[in-house]
């Protein structure tokens, strides 16, 4: 168990969970995956409170895609040990007050890379229109009233709304490719959600227990 | 500077009105208003008065009738209570004449130092101050539609994330500044810095409460011009608000143990008094929130007396208020539960008129309150009696509140920081203590005090007086610079779009779902369930079917779209001028008209107005918060220009004589949607489309007569068809807006090429504007015309070519999703179809026009 854990640490570097947290999470993945080594689409599917959550499906998907995993594969497994859960959880934890600014500029790339790859669904880099509507689509899933047609409407009033903002200079016959990274980045300045994208791992009592070093 | 002139002129004339007035009573020896013990109940003073003159009319020998008979006192009550109102906002209205003022010196303090000079003329006039703020009417007439205003408006979300820290400052900075600094003032008297005066330790600690609490009405005054972050403000504001509950419940547990006199306090009184800080403070929150419910359900039920719906809240409201302070219960907290809880199915059930009617008159309600809660704070400082003057006492309290506060908030802070996962900046902390300005509450609590017990009540008034100039006029003054200075994180000016929205909704559930995933029980795993149980159980409960259909965020976004197609429509073509703005709209019309045309059953105002949008609100909570109104519209003259194009649309688009017919009705102020008269619009659109389409195939000028109304509009305008009149004509100078033959925009939005569609609006305008009326028929969709509801089914089945489902067609000008057709939609579209028959081969989609039915 013990070199287990410092197996994932060092290859964990960059983050500031604490080996309490990930102690906490191994628990976690451990009761997720019956005490296997791995953890498969079926176990997190099998989570009830997810059940009412209608991304639930990307969210499990980002779990196995390998571009959140900081290889430079593209595609997805089929299982991912606790090391590549906890690659995925760290996109999720908090920024603190000693983060410098190179750090905290890094994590908010990294941060929207996530949400950005849990929308680009084809691994080229960009969200097309086909994609985007997916993505509304299960988004208003579950608010019963609301039909396909209504959420494609929105996707593609959503998709105009990019265009229009990032590429204000189109020519009548031009068509808007997708959703870039780069686009990406820009749409959602406003919402800085990089800042709010975090959750509480578990009640931090000491913050100060690190694993690895703090590359930046 | 002009209309500057008169102002002053008239303010003069109210002012002297009103010494004149006041000499009068004053010479008469009567009970003035507001006199400082005689009016505890207006009403049956007014009452009394009334007799008094009766009788003695009936004891006087009756010689003969007098025709005219002068009967001040029948009627002097209210009449001072509406002149006092009326100075006070004439004095607001010449403050905000002076922008650069303003900016500079908050508007709360300039009206403090108004009260001075009002109360200096009176004073001149009376030699006595006659009129001074009073608990009574503070606490009860005053006070109560500011708290509930504030709780109406609140940004939920943020204040429930918070609501940790800010009950913390609330509850616990609250004690510990009463606490410091009554016993420091204790020490300081026991030291001998302030003389002899007669105050034990628990008068000081009582003191201490009354002066601890961060006054809502001038934290918002102030924080409203400074537009710091979303957190910080919250956590001040949220703050104050609480803590005047807090601050009242911890004045009356101290009250009542000076009552009780030192030598019988013992342990048991003193937890007794620990219980009751807290049976009266969450008591008082659960009748707050009682209430809330029961307003939530009732405007449940409201759906046929709309014009009065809007009352409940108020109502109700107010005797939240009232019935926490029968039970002892904190009335502060009481009406700011009420107003947080029955906010959002308020606001989903009520139509779109009466949410509107809501909001305005509650700023009207809060912002008048607001100015003459400060303009008597200020008069009231004119009156040599309250003056008892104590450098050491004064100089003492200033120094303890201002560094107590300091040391509270960073110690609060630091432990907060433990457990919050953004911690609080340090300088954010700063303004988080600076901006701890003691307010109106204070002093009216000043004013409760018992002066059989407390032998130094005055001096007690006047210090307090004094902290409330300092911290509102100095530290407000300063406050701005200092938040600029220190490079305070200001609020995101947050432009809402549509992909926001929806990557705000996606990201909301991802942090759910890793929530859930990780297994913890974190605040987002808290607001998930707690979502679901609302959508299960309260919004079932408390919320009509149709507006559950419509909570879901569809709603806010599809007004997002719309508004923003709209003002783009607007836009473009003012900036293109009348013909280039509709050359493009030949290829991609059906693609945007459907769009229109989907959302137009699931929603009916399309038009609302901007500020309308909940969302809009929460996200910026600073504004929405404040007490101006205009508020709303200081995001930028881009939202201005919004709202601007927005009633411009408006008013061309749907209204037309319509609006105006029932207008004498006191029941009814909805838009005549009977079948005629959808019939007739929709042969009127119908007539201008077929004559522009006409003259723009022979190149012909459109005739001036496309518009000219049918024999049956003229009979439609018979009932008032002069102040129909007189209202376009209204529009069509004083707004500033030239739209030629605008009256049915629908024409000329299709057949824009040939009207010369110019517009000429002036920013400012904006929601203030008087003629601005939102479309406040939610029953819309029901009532589509039978020719219309066929062809609904064929309009969703349609889908887009082949080409526009994968890529998005793009032109400049094609945001034309615009939605003003609502009632004769497809027409607009067979018209486009006849102009450009060239460029439908592919995305033909819709049906001939539907033939509209005979017309009897």
């Amino acid at each position: 168990y013990d070199t287990f854990m410092t197996v994932s640490c060092h290859s964990y570097v960059d983050t500031s969970i604490s080996l309490e947290q990930i102690e906490n999470l191994h628990k976690r993945f451990q009761r997720l995956s019956d005490n296997e080594e791995t953890i498969s689409r079926k176990h997190l599917d099998s989570i009830p409170s997810l059940d009412n959550n209608p991304i639930k499906k990307q969210i499990i998907e980002a779990f196995f895609d390998k571009r959140n995993q900081h290889q430079d594969e593209v595609g997805s497994c089929e299982e991912i040990g606790f090391e590549q859960f906890l690659m995925v959880m760290s996109h999720f934890r908090p920024p603190s007050l000693k983060t410098t600014e190179e750090e905290k500029e890094a994590m908010r790339k990294e941060k929207l890379r996530f949400l950005f790859n849990m929308h680009d669904t084809g691994n080229d880099g960009t969200i097309t229109l086909v994609e985007y509507r997916k993505v509304v689509e299960e988004l208003l899933s579950k608010s019963g009233d609301i039909g396909q047609e209504a959420a494609k409407a929105i996707a593609d009033a959503a998709m105009l709304e990019v265009a229009s903002t990032n590429v204000p200079h189109m020519d009548p016959d031009d068509f808007y490719e997708g959703i870039t990274f780069e686009h990406f980045e820009q749409i959602l300045k406003g919402l800085e959600m990089e800042t709010r994208m975090y959750i509480r791992f578990l009640d931090v009592e000491t913050p100060t227990l690190r694993c690895g070093k703090s590359t930046s | 500077m002009q209309r500057c002139g008169y102002v002053h002129l008239w303010l003069l004339g109210s002012v002297l009105l009103i010494c004149l007035i006041s000499g009068v009573t004053s010479v008469k020896g009567d009970v003035a208003l507001l006199h400082q013990e005689s009016h505890l109940k207006p009403l049956s003073e007014f009452k009394s008065n009334l007799n008094q003159t009766e009788q003695g009319n009936g004891s006087r020998v009756i010689t003969g009738i007098s025709i005219v008979t002068f009967k001040w006192n029948h009627v002097k009550t209210p009449y001072l209570v509406a002149l006092w109102i009326l100075v006070a906002v004439l004095a607001k209205l010449v403050i905000e004449s002076f922008p650069s003022v303003t900016n500079v010196i908050p508007e709360s303090a300039l009206l403090i130092c108004f009260g001075w000079i009002l109360g200096g003329i009176i004073w001149a006039a009376d030699l006595q101050q006659t009129f001074s703020l009073t608990p009574t009417v503070f606490f009860y007439f005053l006070l109560p539609q500011i708290i509930l205003d504030a709780g109406y408006s609140m940004p939920n979300k943020l204040f429930f994330t918070n609501l940790g820290g800010i009950l913390l400052y609330a509850i616990l900075g609250t004690v510990w500044c009463a606490a410091t600094l009554g016993l420091s003032l204790w020490g300081c008297q026991a030291g001998g810095a302030m003389g002899a005066l007669d105050i034990g330790l628990l008068q000081y600690l009582l003191f201490g409460s009354l002066i601890a609490a961060v006054d809502p009405v001038a934290v918002l005054a102030v924080f409203e011009q400074v537009h710091v972050n979303e957190v910080l403000f919250i956590m001040v504001f949220g703050e104050s608000l609480l803590n005047d509950g807090v601050t009242v419940v911890l004045f009356n547990v101290f009250d009542a143990f000076v009552k009780l006199g030192g030598p019988r306090i013992n342990a048991v009184e003193i937890i007794k008094g620990i219980i009751s800080f807290f049976v009266v403070a969450f008591g008082g929150s659960l009748v707050g929130l009682a209430f809330g419910l029961l307003v939530s359900l009732l405007s449940k039920y409201t759906k046929n007396i709309q014009i009065i719906e809007p009352g409940f809240i108020f109502v109700l409201g107010y005797l939240s208020y009232l019935t926490a302070d029968m039970l002892s219960l904190s009335a502060i907290l009481s009406v700011t539960f009420c107003g947080v809880s029955c906010q959002k199915y308020l606001n989903s059930n009520m139509a779109e008129s009466s949410v509107n009617t809501v909001r305005y008159v509650m700023k009207v309600f809060a912002n008048g309150s607001e100015t003459i809660i400060f303009v008597f704070l200020g008069i009231s400082a004119i009156d040599k009696t309250i003056w008892v003057w104590n450098t050491g006492f004064v100089l003492l309290t200033l120094f303890f509140t201002l560094v107590y506060r300091f040391i509270g908030t960073f110690i609060q802070t630091w432990w907060l920081n433990q457990y919050r996962l953004v911690p609080i900046a340090f300088i954010d902390q700063l303004i988080m203590s600076y901006g701890g300005l003691r307010g109106a509450v204070a002093y009216g609590l000043a004013t409760m005090l018992d002066d059989q017990r407390i032998k130094e009540k005055k001096l007690m008034i006047g210090t307090t007086l004094i902290v409330v100039y300092f911290t509102v006029i100095l530290q407000g003054v300063t406050m701005k610079p200092f938040v600029t200075w220190l490079k305070v994180k200001r609020a995101a000016v947050a432009e809402v779009t549509l992909i926001e929205k929806v990557q705000n909704k996606v990201f909301e559930h991802s942090l759910v779902a890793i929530e859930d995933i990780s297994g913890q029980i974190g605040d987002n795993y808290l607001r998930g369930k707690w979502k679901i149980f609302e959508e299960k159980w309260m919004s079932r409960f408390l919320l009509t079917s149709e507006a559950r259909k419509k909570q879901d965020y569809i709603f806010n976004v599809f007004h997002q779209l719309n508004l923003k197609d709209a003002v783009d429509y607007v836009d473009e073509g003012e900036r293109r001028g009348s013909l280039e703005f509709v050359r493009n709209e030949s290829a991609f019309i059906n693609f945007k008209k459907k769009l229109g045309d989907e959302f137009s059953e699931v929603l009916p105002d399309i038009m609302a107005a901007a500020s309308d949008d909940p969302d809009a609100m929460r996200r910026d909570p600073v504004s929405s918060v404040s007490l101006q109104m205009h508020e709303k519209t200081m995001q930028g003259t881009r939202e201005t220009e919004d709202i601007d194009a927005h009633h411009l649309l408006q008013q061309h688009l749907y209204k037309g004589r319509k609006q105006h017919l029932h207008r004498y009705s006191r029941n009814h102020l909805d838009i005549n949607t009977d079948d005629n008269e959808v019939q007739e619009i929709f042969q009127r659109t119908m007539r201008n489309r077929l004559e522009s389409f006409k003259s723009a195939k022979m190149g012909l000028a459109p005739a001036k007569t496309i518009t000219k109304h049918t024999k049956k509009d003229q009979q439609q305008k018979m009932p008032n068809g002069k102040s129909t009149d007189t209202s376009k004509n209204y529009y069509a100078n004083n707004e500033g807006f030239e739209l030629s033959e605008g009256d049915n925009a629908s024409g000329s939005e299709a057949s824009g090429g040939s009207f010369p569609f110019r517009v000429n609006y002036k920013a400012g305008a904006g929601i203030e504007n008087p003629t601005f009326m939102p479309d406040p028929d939610p029953m819309a969709p029901m009532q589509i015309p039978p020719w219309q509801a066929e062809d609904e089914p064929d309009g969703s089945t349609v889908s887009p070519s082949q080409r526009a489902q994968v890529r998005l067609p793009w032109t400049p000008t094609n945001l034309r999703r615009l939605a003003p057709l609502r009632i004769s939609t497809q027409s607009t579209d067979s018209f486009a179809q006849a102009d450009t028959p060239a460029s439908q081969e592919k995305d033909k989609k819709w049906p001939p026009p539907p033939p509209p039915p005979s017309d009897k």
